[in-house]
Order: structure tokens, then sequence, then C-alpha cells
């Protein structure tokens, strides 16, 4: 009945979903088996994103019953056995700039269209940045900002990234209210999208590309 | 030419070349309702009171002149019942003056004498039709004294170069719908004020002030204020009055002078749309999120309960200044935060009433919709005719006339981005273009999009200069 459980979260019914994970819990069944169905869930509920059927509260919403049920099966569940994604992704909104919900959407759209998403939180520093990136060798780095100030903060990151030497065969994309394609050009990124469906867009076309 | 503006062309949609300026006039309406014409005479005592300028001594004949021409360049703009000889040009600004100025956002939110030279030496130099105040930087030192923890402000969370952010929270539980709309300002006092200040934290202990009733409910009810921690509370709040006070008389003398050499405050007074004032500080986004599919009719109950609070806000402002516009900063309604159905249900409903509750004591409500607007065209139009101005941003002016042309005045929206890193050009190109879209039969007034930070001086000029030769209207 796994069919079930995604329509419950998809239709927002988060008592019920729960109830029916404890049960199923009870029952004895694989704890990989619930989370496939949450990542199922949440793929539906982006694509009613995409087309416009669901908005920001249903995103915050199922976001929230989907970590609620993570946090049940989470200790049933053995350690990661490395999955499969499309890509790796860093991202973040540059330093300066606190603002979180435009870079959560977009996390929450690529994550649930198979990537996999490194999130370095908000007011993320050049250095942090660097870092991550040396880290976990991603191939896109997505850098999110609100605020007006955040075009100097996204071409400093952007420079030093080339500075570091670290932009061959990666690509940078850039988000937030304010941006257009003449930010894109002023910080010198690879694509700008004007909301996370089109982020989703530009990183499964660079990844397939 | 168009190919100039590539990147901000998506906001207008008529040709230059092809479209040549409408100049039609607006005919009188014959038969004007009963209703509107009673709220028309409150708006027009307003506008008068405005216009009377109480206690302004001009510097000269010309500055009075000058003061009078704006104002009823104004109006005439949000009245749509004549063409103005040009359209008005305004900006919306946040640090813009200090960095114009080469000083920090922190150096003026700490030196009102450094904000009020920075600010002046801006409005003399740009010379807009009205200019906005010097109140948005706010006096750092009551952040300070009060220990304000909603906000990050320069030096406190943010950089000295950088503006303040909000931080957002559930200062709002989300079981605390009741005891908030039981009574908001005894939960103001009590809950919301000791979590956003520190300094207030003792404030919790504090009883209801409808407990001081007869004799014998008197000295137990004035107990909690000996508390000391309560009085070390009550010595802060005093201290940031007094600071305030010394801030608040900068803003007053700064207006005085600013209409003394003719330029008027655009900004009357300040409230917020209901949806906002929850979504925004006491539940935040994600909060208010959740509460329309958990607990909607507790939502809509606290939205109808702050209504009337927020109608007396702006009319509170109105009445002290003299001048009828009221600023409405848009946050939660904008397209991508809302479907269309949970627009009409959860934000429009006590928004409108809102409105209409200002339009009723003459008030002319500016909301400024912050991000793109255009899925509420069609609902937002329905107010009474050339009582409300509209602010608008990253929305398609031409659809915005278009539908809202016959019932409001537009205001807006050279894009920021054009003017940050725009060229000069462009920025002339895209205000002649937008002024040849949505200006004919007046009803527009030219604004920048968002809140103008480090923009270009020279962008921000031309902006201002372009509309003040190219928009002119020729009577006819």
């Amino acid at each position: 009945m796994s069919n079930d459980l995604i329509n419950l979260i998809v239709e927002l019914d988060e008592d019920e979903a729960i109830e029916l994970v404890h049960h199923r819990i009870k029952e004895g069944e694989d704890p990989l088996n619930i989370l496939g169905d949450v990542k199922e869930a949440m793929s539906v509920v982006g694509e009613k994103y995409q087309k416009n059927e669901y908005f920001l509260s249903e995103l915050i919403m199922t976001g929230e019953i989907s970590k609620d049920i993570t946090d049940i099966i989470q200790p049933l569940l053995k350690p990661d056995t490395n999955s499969k994604n499309l890509g790796k992704i860093v991202l973040g909104t540059v330093f300066g700039d606190i603002h979180d919900i435009g870079k959560d959407i977009v996390k929450f759209m690529l994550d649930t269209n198979g990537f996999k998403v490194f999130d370095l939180g908000v007011d993320v520093s050049k250095e942090k940045f660097i870092e991550k990136i040396k880290e976990v060798n991603p191939d896109i780095i997505a850098l999110s900002g609100f605020l007006t100030l955040a075009y100097d903060a996204m071409k400093e990151i952007i420079t030093e990234i080339d500075k570091a030497g670290l932009r061959e065969n990666r690509k940078i994309m850039i988000g937030g209210g304010q941006i257009d394609d003449s930010i894109q050009i002023y910080v010198g990124a690879d694509a700008f999208g004007k909301d996370a469906v089109e982020a989703v867009k530009i990183a499964k076309n660079w990844v397939s590309g | 030419m168009w190919n100039k503006i590539k990147f901000w062309k998506k906001y207008i949609k008529s040709d230059k070349e092809s479209e040549p300026k409408v100049k039609k006039k607006v005919t009188e309406p014959v038969e004007q309702d009963i209703e509107l014409s009673r709220l028309d005479e409150k708006q027009e005592k307003m506008f008068e009171r405005w216009l009377s300028a109480e206690n302004i001594n001009f510097i000269s004949p010309e500055a009075e002149r000058l003061y009078k021409e704006r104002i009823i360049r104004i109006k005439n703009a949000i009245q749509l019942k004549k063409i103005p000889d040009r359209v008005p040009v305004v900006l919306s600004i946040g640090f813009f003056p200090a960095y114009y100025s080469g000083l920090t956002p922190k150096e003026v939110m700490y030196d009102y004498d450094k904000l009020y030279a920075s600010w002046k030496r801006f409005v003399l130099d740009f010379q807009p039709d009205a200019h906005i105040g010097c109140f948005v930087p706010g006096p750092g030192k009551i952040f300070d004294i009060l220990d304000y923890r909603l906000y990050a402000w320069p030096g406190h969370g943010t950089s000295p170069e950088h503006s303040y952010q909000c931080i957002e929270k559930e200062y709002m539980k989300k079981d605390e719908y009741d005891a908030f709309i039981e009574d908001p300002s005894g939960f103001f006092r009590t809950v919301y004020l000791p979590r956003i200040f520190g300094a207030l934290e003792p404030l919790k202990n504090l009883s209801p002030l409808t407990n001081i009733l007869e004799i014998v409910f008197t000295g137990g009810s004035i107990l909690p204020y000996g508390l000391p921690d309560v009085q070390e509370a009550y010595k802060k709040l005093l201290q940031a009055g007094s600071e305030a006070l010394k801030w608040g008389g900068v803003l007053g003398a700064f207006d005085k002078e600013m209409a003394e050499l003719g330029y008027p405050n655009f900004f009357g007074g300040a409230t917020k749309a209901p949806f906002d004032t929850i979504g925004d500080t006491l539940r935040g986004t994600r909060g208010i999120m959740m509460d329309i599919h958990r607990q909607p009719e507790k939502l809509l109950e606290a939205l109808d309960k702050i209504t009337p609070l927020m109608v007396k806000l702006g009319v509170g402002g109105a009445k002290m200044s003299g001048n009828p516009l009221i600023f409405i900063p848009l946050h939660k309604g904008a397209d991508a935060f809302l479907s269309d159905k949970q627009y009409r249900k959860f934000y429009w409903p006590s928004f409108k009433n809102t409105l209409l509750g200002l339009i009723e004591e003459g008030c002319v409500p500016f909301p400024y919709a912050e991000g793109s607007y255009n899925t509420r065209l069609n609902v937002i139009k329905d107010l009474p005719k050339g009582k409300v101005l509209w602010g608008l941003d990253l929305t398609d002016m031409t659809a915005a006339k278009e539908v809202l042309g016959d019932y409001a005045c537009i205001a807006g929206n050279v894009p920021i981005t054009l003017l940050n890193v725009g060229a000069s050009e462009q920025v002339k190109f895209y205000t002649q273009a937008l002024i040849d879209s949505v200006s004919h039969g007046g009803g527009f007034i030219m604004m920048n999009g968002t809140v103008i930070e480090e923009a270009k001086p020279e962008n921000v000029k031309t902006m201002i200069n372009t509309t003040k030769e190219y928009g002119v209207y020729k009577q006819d």
C-alpha cells in the first residue's frame, strides 16, 4: 500500500501519513521502502510546484512532513549506501546576506530531482565555498542572494574560485529575488535562474551536456 | 535601441519606435456615485492640509511655489482626474544617500549629524519631486540599549558597510494564536517584546493592565513594577525613549528644512498588510505557511483582529504628519509566495479592509509590491477609483497599466539591476520607454523597483532627469 503514503504526503495529510509510517514499521517493513515513498512523494510535490499547482506553503509543509518521517525511520536505517545522483552541487547564500527561503526552495527542488546538494547555509564566506569545493569536488556551484549587496559578494566569490583554479569542469549558477541576466554578466556566472524550476532545468542541462 | 535594454525589456511590452506617445485626456465621470464623492471630499481635505504647509517658513517664494507644484503633480497623478504637468518622479531609497556621501550604514545609524547632512545632500543633488524622510537607517543606539534581537544590524551581525536584515523566527509560537487574538496589546507587552528585546525580558512578569481595577486590586497589580529586574527593564526603556526622542527630533527637523526648501515628504505614515504583520515578524515565513494548512481558521481570525490596528497605525501617521500618503511595504503576497486561491483567501480580504479603512479616513494607501505581482492585478483592482497608489517592482508595467489604469495610479519600476550595473544610456532609454508605455492619461509616478542601496549615482540622476525632460505632458 505504498501509494497511500505517497498520496498522504502529497495531500499534506501529516497526521495520517505519520500514523501509517508507524504502522508500517510495526508490520516489520524495510524502512528503506518507506524512505523511497517519501522521496517519491517529494518528487510529485516538485512536479506540482513546477506546474504552478503547488506554492511555497505546500513545499514547506511537505518538507516538514518528510522531515518528521525521516526522523522516525533514521535510527532504523543503516548508514547511507552511496546512492546514485545526477551530480553534486554546492549551494549557499553569499556572505552579507542571511536570507534562506529562496535557497531552501532551490535545495528542495534540486534534491527531489536527483542531485546531491551540499547546503552551506547563509552568509557563506569565500573561504567556506572554496573549502567545500575542494572537499566534495562538485559539478555545479549555486550562489543565492536576496539583497542587492549579494551582487558584489557573488562577484568576489566567483573571482576567488577562478583564482584558486577551481572553475574548470564546473559550472556556476546564481539566483535570487533581484537577479537577472545583467547580474549574471556582472558577476561572471555561467547562468542565472529566476526561480527554483529554472535552477533544475539549468543543472540538468549542464550534467547531461 | 531595444537591444540596449534587452535584459529589462520584459517589464514593458509596447515598442517605443512603433507606438507614439498617447496623450488621451481622462474624461470626468458625469455621474459620480455619492459614495465616491464622499470619499473624494475626505481625501481632498487631507491633500489641502498637506498643501497648506503648516508651520513651514519657506526660504523663498520660489521654494513655496515648487513645494506646491510638486504636491499637486503627485495629487493629480493619484486622483486620475487631471493629467499632471509631467510625470512625477520619486525615489525609494535605503542607505543610498550614505553611500553617495562616502559614509557607511553604521555611521548614519549612530551619528545623526552625518545622517542629516548626507540625506540633505542627496535630496538637493538629485532633486526628486518628493523625498521619503531620513527614518530608514533607524537609531542604532536604541537597538543597542534594548538588545534588539529581531534584526542583525551594522556592527551587530552585519558588517558596518551593509544594511540591517531581519532575523526570522517564530517570535509567536504556533499555539499562541488564542492569547494573541484575545489581547494583542497584552501579548505584545508580556510575550512578544520580551522575546525581541533582550533588555525587556523581565516584562514577561507583568500582569494585564486591565487588572488595575478598584482600590483593592491596585496595590497588587502595581507590585510587579517594584521587582528589581522589571525596574531595570524600565530604566532601559526610559533610556531608549530619550534616545528615540533625540532621533525623532532630527527626523522632524529634516522634514521641516526640506519642506522649507520646497521638497515635500512622500510618506505621511506607514502601516502593513495584516498577513505580512503576522508572517514577517510574528510567525515567520515558515510558520505562517504551515498555519495556512494546519490552523487556517486561527490565522484568519488573527488577521481580522489586527486589521483595525493596522488602519489606526496608518491613520495616526497621516494625522500627525498632515500628509495622506501611507506607505505599505508588501512582502508575502507576491506571485511566488501564494497561489491565487490562497491570496484571495488569506492575503487579500484583511489587506483590502485595511486599504478601505485608510481610504475612509481620507488617506491614500501606497502599497509597494516587492517582487512581482503579475497574478494579483485582477484581484487588487477592486477598490474605489483614484484612492490608492500602487508601487510595483518586478511586475509587467504594461499589463499593470491595462488592468489597473482606470482605477488607480501606478508607480515603479526602474529595475534595481539596471540602476546598479547598467549604463547611463540604458537607464535613459528604459525611463523613456516606460513613460511611453504607461504614462498615457496620467496616473503614473516614476519610481525605482527595489529599494536603492548602492546604485550608480549617475544612473539614479539619469532616471530623474530623463523623467523631468521626457515626461512632460503636452496639454491639448
